[in-house]
């Protein structure tokens, strides 16, 4: 308003109104960039923080594109599992080159002579700089069952025809360990996710019921976790394993032995469950729906469990590489997986004893997969763990 | 004090009835006995069974009774020191396990100081030092021992010792001294292998340990009287030493609990691989012939020792910690 026009002195002034638009909300605006946080779903909100743990994501990656391979390992590796070579006994891993007497070919492996030493009985393998065996991609090799059912024998990368291909060696049987690496993973990752699937549902059921619940069940079932906690898990879970018959079928143990697993674990989730739940189920929503009539069942697991899901998996996903120990430590010992089944622990009992450590240190490559495969999941796990929270 | 030590023993009892029940349950649960797998393996090799004798022997361990009241007969045995007979060895169970008991024990708690010699500078420094390159190296070192099985470790370090050092480095002791009394030369024999299988089991528990350790110190170090004690002119190094270190001091002794179970776990698989004189080897042998006392005994005992040594960490704690004390058995 300027000075002229101002109304003369005494007259009454004029009714104003501003022409400009009004927005009553105009003081709670936000900024599209916090529009955007503020309206953005729990999951999006942790799938952000969860970004935000570089080392945890790259090992989210890593671990998908591990459970992606066990799909498709007959196409992965360059062998069968059980294809013996049986020419090729305890040969040496074969180094890829690409260039060949200055020129460049492509990836290509040296062709092998293998020469018995009469003293020690002990093959000597030695490359042939004149055999050139290129290896082929997207190829036909050696013939597998895909899942066991259908027949096929297309492969990522083979061997040269009449031609071998041993990145990583072969045992003592001539298969080659690249190949049954890549099939052993189909056992050893699927084995964790199962047996903490088994301890989970263990876990929110009994937890569950315990926290809601109370009273003397309560007190039972928290002695019990105390009794499973304080015991050695190993020594227990020999126990477990020596009960299963020898007379079951491979598949029946590796399925025996995801329920052992899953059977001692279940107690720390258990656990978190049931602190949880003795907390939320003050509160006035789950009055609001024992009022209208809901059974504990529902209440427990559509009202209660999905407020704290997040933090549930987060820590299952830490519970797995134990398992992963566990069944590589039973299988190792003997008392776990049986062959035919493969896993990484099967394939480490090759290397149970120091003269083969010292003679045939690559048959020691499986250890590389379980110890990338267990801090991946520890990383992911930590990640997860931080992300579950995203408020904070 | 000794109301609450009275307390926490009587707690102990009902637990260790439940493991005891536990045990025998998962002992029992194989098809068939000792007897039947033993007669398989006789007849295996072509020899003759004689069937009244084996029957003979079951009556005898009361076999041919109901698991119930074999399970009070065990249990009642074991009151008065009696842990039943060892069919493999032909023995009472307490003179095959022999000194394999103080072995494990011995191993389990060097193991116990080796971890907390390593996890407290390394946890100290961390949480002061958080974020740096530092912190995140020794936290992946840490990871990486748990990620490295036990078992190959063992086997890894095994070869090595006999690369550098020439000695073999299975076993507890020379194996001269094996059934010997203890002497001087005994102990010092021990005390050479013994750093091995210490080691191995050790970097299993170090990572966890450093972990909660850092995230303890992590919260202690930002409440308010750190603040005040470095207003007050205080330097850094003591007023972490004096205040929140002696905080998570008593976690430190009630972390034996959770550990404890970890590193007899991992002193079973290394027994095994380094074929040490401890209860490992021959637990699993006695799983897979079912032994059932020689087994069902050393799993007890391994149980007895975990919940002694909580029991122990409890009163430390309770000694170091009147506030524990105080308030008596409630949370407990």
């Amino acid at each position: 308003m300027t000075t002229s026009s101002l109304p003369a002195p005494g007259a009454p002034l004029d009714h104003y109104v501003s022409d400009a638009p009004f927005d009553p909300y105009s003081v709670e605006a936000m900024t599209p960039a916090q529009a955007k946080v503020y309206q953005a779903s729990q999951r999006r909100l942790m799938w952000w923080k969860f970004k935000r743990h570089k080392v945890a994501l790259w090992s989210a990656m890593f671990l998908a594109a591990l459970y992606f391979m066990i799909l498709i390992c007959e196409f992965v590796a360059p062998y069968n599992l059980h294809t013996r070579n049986v020419d090729f006994i305890y040969s040496p891993p074969q180094d890829v080159h690409f260039f060949h007497e200055g020129s460049f070919v492509g990836p290509f492996v040296y062709g092998r002579k293998m020469t018995l030493d009469m003293d020690t009985l002990k093959r000597n393998y030695t490359d042939d700089t004149n055999d050139v065996q290129k290896l082929r991609f997207f190829c036909s090799g050696d013939p597998y069952e895909f899942w066991g059912l259908v027949p096929g024998s297309f492969h990522f990368v083979c061997p040269a025809k009449d031609g071998q291909f041993f990145y990583l060696g072969t045992d003592r049987l001539g298969r080659d360990v690249l190949s049954r690496i890549i099939y052993g993973a189909r056992i050893s990752l699927t084995i964790g996710l199962l047996g903490v699937t088994f301890s989970f549902v263990l876990g929110v059921i009994i937890g569950g019921l315990a926290g809601y619940h109370g009273g003397t069940f309560d007190l039972i079932v928290q002695r019990i976790i105390e009794v499973l906690q304080s015991l050695p898990s190993i020594p227990l879970w020999l126990a477990l394993a020596a009960i299963m018959p020898v007379t079951w079928s491979p598949i029946v143990v590796y399925f025996g032995i995801t329920l052992i697993l899953g059977l001692l674990d279940w107690t720390g989730l258990a656990r978190a469950v049931r602190s949880k739940l003795l907390a939320l189920r003050e509160e006035d929503y789950v009055l609001a729906a024992q009022l209208m009539g809901a059974r504990p069942a529902r209440i427990i697991g559509r009202h209660l469990i999905p407020g704290f899901m997040s933090h549930l998996i987060a820590s299952a996903t830490i519970a797995v590489p134990g398992m992963i120990l566990g069944e590589t430590a039973l299988s190792f010992l003997g008392l776990g997986l049986r062959p035919p089944i493969t896993s990484w622990g099967i394939l480490l009992t090759e290397a149970r004893s120091v003269n083969v450590i010292a003679f045939y240190p690559w048959l020691l490559y499986p250890m590389i997969p379980v110890v990338l495969v267990i801090l991946a999941f520890n990383f992911m796990g930590d990640g997860l763990r931080d992300a579950a929270d995203p408020y904070r | 004090m000794i109301r609450y030590i009275l307390w926490r023993l009587a707690v102990m009892v009902p637990t260790l009835l439940i493991i005891s029940a536990l045990i025998f349950t998962i002992i029992e649960l194989p098809p068939g006995d000792y007897f039947e797998s033993y007669a398989a393996e006789l007849r295996a090799q072509g020899e003759g069974v004689d069937m009244d004798r084996l029957n003979q022997l079951r009556a005898e361990y009361d076999f041919d009774k109901p698991p119930v009241i074999r399970y009070f007969y065990w249990l009642g045995g074991m009151l008065h020191g009696d842990f039943g007979y060892s069919f493999e060895y032909e023995l009472p169970v307490s003179d095959v396990v022999g000194d394999r008991l103080w072995l494990t024990v011995l191993v389990s708690f060097c193991t116990i100081v080796f971890t907390w010699l390593i996890a407290f500078p390394i946890g100290m420094y961390s949480a002061t030092h958080q974020y740096s390159w530092g912190d995140y190296g020794l936290t992946f070192l840490g990871l990486l021992g748990i990620a490295i099985p036990n078992f190959m470790l063992a086997l890894i370090l095994m070869y090595f010792a006999n690369i550098w050092f020439g000695t073999s480095v299975g076993h507890l002791m020379d194996q001269r001294y094996l059934g010997e009394p203890m002497s001087w030369d005994k102990a010092k024999s021990i005390l050479e292998h013994l750093w091995i299988p210490v080691i191995i089991i050790g970097t299993a528990g170090t990572a966890g340990m450093i972990r909660r350790l850092r995230a303890n110190l992590l919260d202690e170090l930002q409440k308010q009287y750190v603040m005040t004690a470095r207003a007050k002119g205080l330097h850094p190094f003591r007023t972490l030493v004096k205040y929140p270190l002696r905080m998570s001091l008593n976690f430190f002794i009630s972390d034996i609990g959770s550990i404890l179970p970890a590193i007899i776990s991992g002193a079973e698989i290394t027994a095994i691989v380094l074929s040490l004189e401890t209860t490992g080897p021959m637990l699993i042998r006695a799983l897979q012939s079912q032994d059932m006392y020689l087994a069902g005994s050393f799993l007890m005992f391994l149980a007895f020792l975990t919940v002694i040594g909580v029991l122990i960490s409890d009163i430390a704690l309770a000694l170091l910690d009147p506030r524990i004390r105080l308030q008596g058995g409630s949370t407990k």
